[in-house]
């Protein structure tokens, strides 16, 4: 990828900023992750464990519909929706379990913004055999309760939390309170590529086999490489998946879609790369561009997607963007609500509200691009597990009315 | 160093001395509040106080100093707030005070600003959890200009080499993390806990403090021997929530 300075750092941003209590646990979980790293074996154990419990390699999908909708670039979707869990996040997670494996720990924990994590990491604490905490915001807990509920069905133990602005990085921080009492036999799956290295690195290093899979399939099926590349990023680690796959080719350009929430000037969103309100700061064991006031206290965020909605961002993409080699941009929950429609209508895929900051960029410029160029969006999960956010935007009045049915079904 | 140099003087005014630090939250539940709490610590015989400048992700405290700081930080401190307050305090009470922060607020004030600025209004020293020596280069160039005590921190979990290599950056006392976890949970002072003390005195020659769970007259003279400043945190916040600014100043009588 790109030359690093310092151990961890990825141009300005990286490091490991923990407390000394885990000083030991990172020197161990480093040793442990570049051993299996350059350890064939290892990659071969993950390969077949992806191709034969998930889905792997996802198909890469024509969307010949949407490209005929937009007259301009042929639309290739890559399909992480179709991996075991529904998400882009099992491809960490499973890489993640087999290294607690090799450590021979016997607890995960995990937090979760929009429960695609936290599902997937209760999945695999039940496939190997692992005690499962995952940590939830309060406020995630209320957006996205049918995850709670296949978390505790897979035997995790949910855990609500309260403190600060009940949302993805309070959960990060309850999760590693957990981890500074417990890190004997834990080990803490991060759920993107943030935090202290190793973290970055190793969740892009399992994420990576997105856009591996991405290259080889479109010049299959397309022949050549795509014009652009067009992955969300709420932490970043599906858009470092896919990106890292097109990364050497200077041909293809490549570009992050934050979440604008209620517009880039509200104060309501969730864009650290675009727009004007973050600034370098220090917080959750790294550093990076966050969204922050001038004391370097953390602002609220706001997204309709729950897994968009946190006031960091990977460092190595805030490298890449600094170097000018990933192009950021934002898209509202309004339009997010648009192209989920536009999509599900076209070509009967479910985006989740996350992936579908994607759609929405590569909408808006599709036009720009000739019929003999392609462009890739990365789904990088389905939508269903949405549906109580997404009946409610549409207002739908037959889901209301189930509602209530149900409601008072249980109410009786 | 100031700090170094009165720590010492405190601790040999006596036989089986034990120093007493204690810990607020500046703005917390009010600056009005920290005020009169300081004053009852110091005329109750504290040794040395850590101020925490409130930060909006306190990630090595517990629950109570967690929610400490939101709400500090919901009634709108700041921390041109705290520095002001800071300056005050210094001048009016003679012993050390301490700013206990996270990097990032020292970051975002410009580094240098802030050991300037501290210097200036009388700190002694900084206690940075989240800030080792591997990511403090700026931090740990500027100790000794500013003549401001870097508090290193040993945990359980640190080898006898570890523990080496912190003391090297370490001035005015280490900070001894008596267990796992976060703050504000009991600990239990067994064999290990011994050992791990023995382990901490056999790496340095500064003066040892032991934080986290530390909450009675009977821990106080446990550590008697074995460290040389007892840390109290979450005790006296939970004490002036539940009883009151009052309280705080018998409380720390019936310490030692």
């Amino acid at each position: 990828m790109n030359q690093t300075i310092k151990t961890g750092y990825y141009g300005d941003w990286g490091g490991a900023f923990i407390p000394e209590v885990l000083y030991e646990t990172f020197r161990e979980l480093n040793i442990a992750f570049k051993e299996a790293k350059a350890d064939p074996a290892f990659r071969q154990e993950y390969l077949s464990l992806m191709g034969t419990y998930s889905c792997r390699p996802t198909p890469l999908t024509h969307a010949e519909n949407l490209s005929s909708h937009f007259g301009g670039a042929q639309f290739y979707i890559k399909r992480e929706d179709l991996n075991h869990t529904g998400a882009h996040k099992a491809n960490n997670v499973m890489g993640q379990g087999l290294l607690v494996k090799r450590m021979g720990k016997k607890r995960v924990i995990a937090e979760t913004g929009a429960g695609q994590h936290g599902v997937a990491t209760a999945t695999m604490a039940a496939k190997m055999g692992f005690d499962c905490t995952i940590y939830m915001g309060e406020e995630d807990i209320m957006r996205q309760r049918p995850n709670v509920f296949w978390m505790e069905k897979m035997g995790a133990t949910v855990v609500s939390v309260t403190s600060g602005t009940k949302t993805l990085k309070d959960a990060i921080n309850e999760a590693f309170r957990d981890w500074v009492t417990n890190m004997e036999d834990t080990h803490y799956v991060l759920g993107t590529v943030c935090g202290p290295h190793p973290f970055p690195e190793m969740v892009a290093w399992f994420q990576s086999i997105i856009g591996q899979e991405a290259r080889k399939q479109i010049l299959n099926q397309f022949g050549k490489l795509p014009s652009r590349v067009y992955a969300c990023v709420g932490g970043g680690s599906n858009a470092m998946g896919i990106f890292q796959g097109f990364l050497q080719d200077r041909t293809v350009e490549l570009i992050g879609v934050e979440a604008g929430g209620k517009g880039i000037n509200s104060g309501h969103h969730a864009s650290r790369l675009t727009g004007k309100d973050a600034s370098a700061g220090v917080a959750q064991g790294y550093k990076t561009m966050f969204l922050q006031n001038d004391d370097g206290q953390m602002r609220d965020t706001h997204s309709v997607a729950a897994g968009l909605d946190y006031v960091g961002v990977s460092p190595i993409l805030a490298d890449l963007w600094q170097k000018g080699l990933v192009r950021f941009s934002s898209a509202t929950d309004k339009e997010v609500m648009e192209a989920l429609d536009l999509t599900m209508k076209r070509e009967g895929l479910i985006p989740a509200l996350e992936s579908s900051h994607a759609f929405v960029q590569a909408f808006k410029e599709a036009g720009e691009l000739g019929s003999d160029e392609a462009l890739i969006i990365n789904m990088s999960g389905r939508g269903d597990k949405d549906i109580f956010t997404i009946a409610h935007a549409f207002d739908d009045p037959s889901w209301k009315e189930f509602i209530r049915k149900k409601g008072a079904e249980y109410a009786a | 160093m100031q700090l170094n140099d009165h720590i010492k003087k405190a601790l040999a005014a006596g036989d089986n001395k034990i120093l007493l630090m204690t810990h607020i939250v500046l703005g917390y539940p009010s600056l009005e509040a920290n005020r009169q709490v300081i004053k009852q610590m110091v005329d109750n015989g504290v040794d040395l106080i850590e101020m925490q400048i409130p930060f909006s992700e306190p990630m090595a405290d517990g629950p109570v100093i967690v929610k400490a700081n939101q709400d500090a930080l919901k009634n709108g401190t700041t921390v041109r707030e705290c520095l002001d307050f800071a300056k005050e305090i210094t001048s009016e009470h003679d012993i050390p005070f301490l700013f206990m922060t996270y990097y990032n607020i020292l970051f975002k004030y410009g580094v240098e600003n802030f050991f300037q600025k501290s210097k200036e209004i009388g700190i002694t020293g900084f206690i940075i959890p989240d800030l080792p020596p591997e990511e403090g280069e700026e931090f740990f160039s500027l100790t000794d200009k500013y003549d401001i005590a870097p508090i290193m921190i040993y945990a359980p979990t640190s080898t006898d080499e570890r523990m080496k290599e912190l003391a090297k950056f370490g001035r005015g006392f280490i900070y001894c993390v008596a267990r796992k976890g976060v703050t504000g949970k009991h600990t239990d002072f067994d064999t290990e806990f011994n050992d791990y003390m023995q382990r901490c005195r056999k790496s340095t020659d500064l003066p040892l403090a032991v934080g986290f769970g530390i909450s009675r007259r009977e821990d106080v003279d446990y550590l008697r021997g074995r460290a040389d400043i007892a840390v109290i945190g979450t005790k006296t916040i939970n004490l002036v929530k539940e009883q009151g600014v009052d309280a705080v100043g018998p409380f720390i009588a019936g310490l030692r």
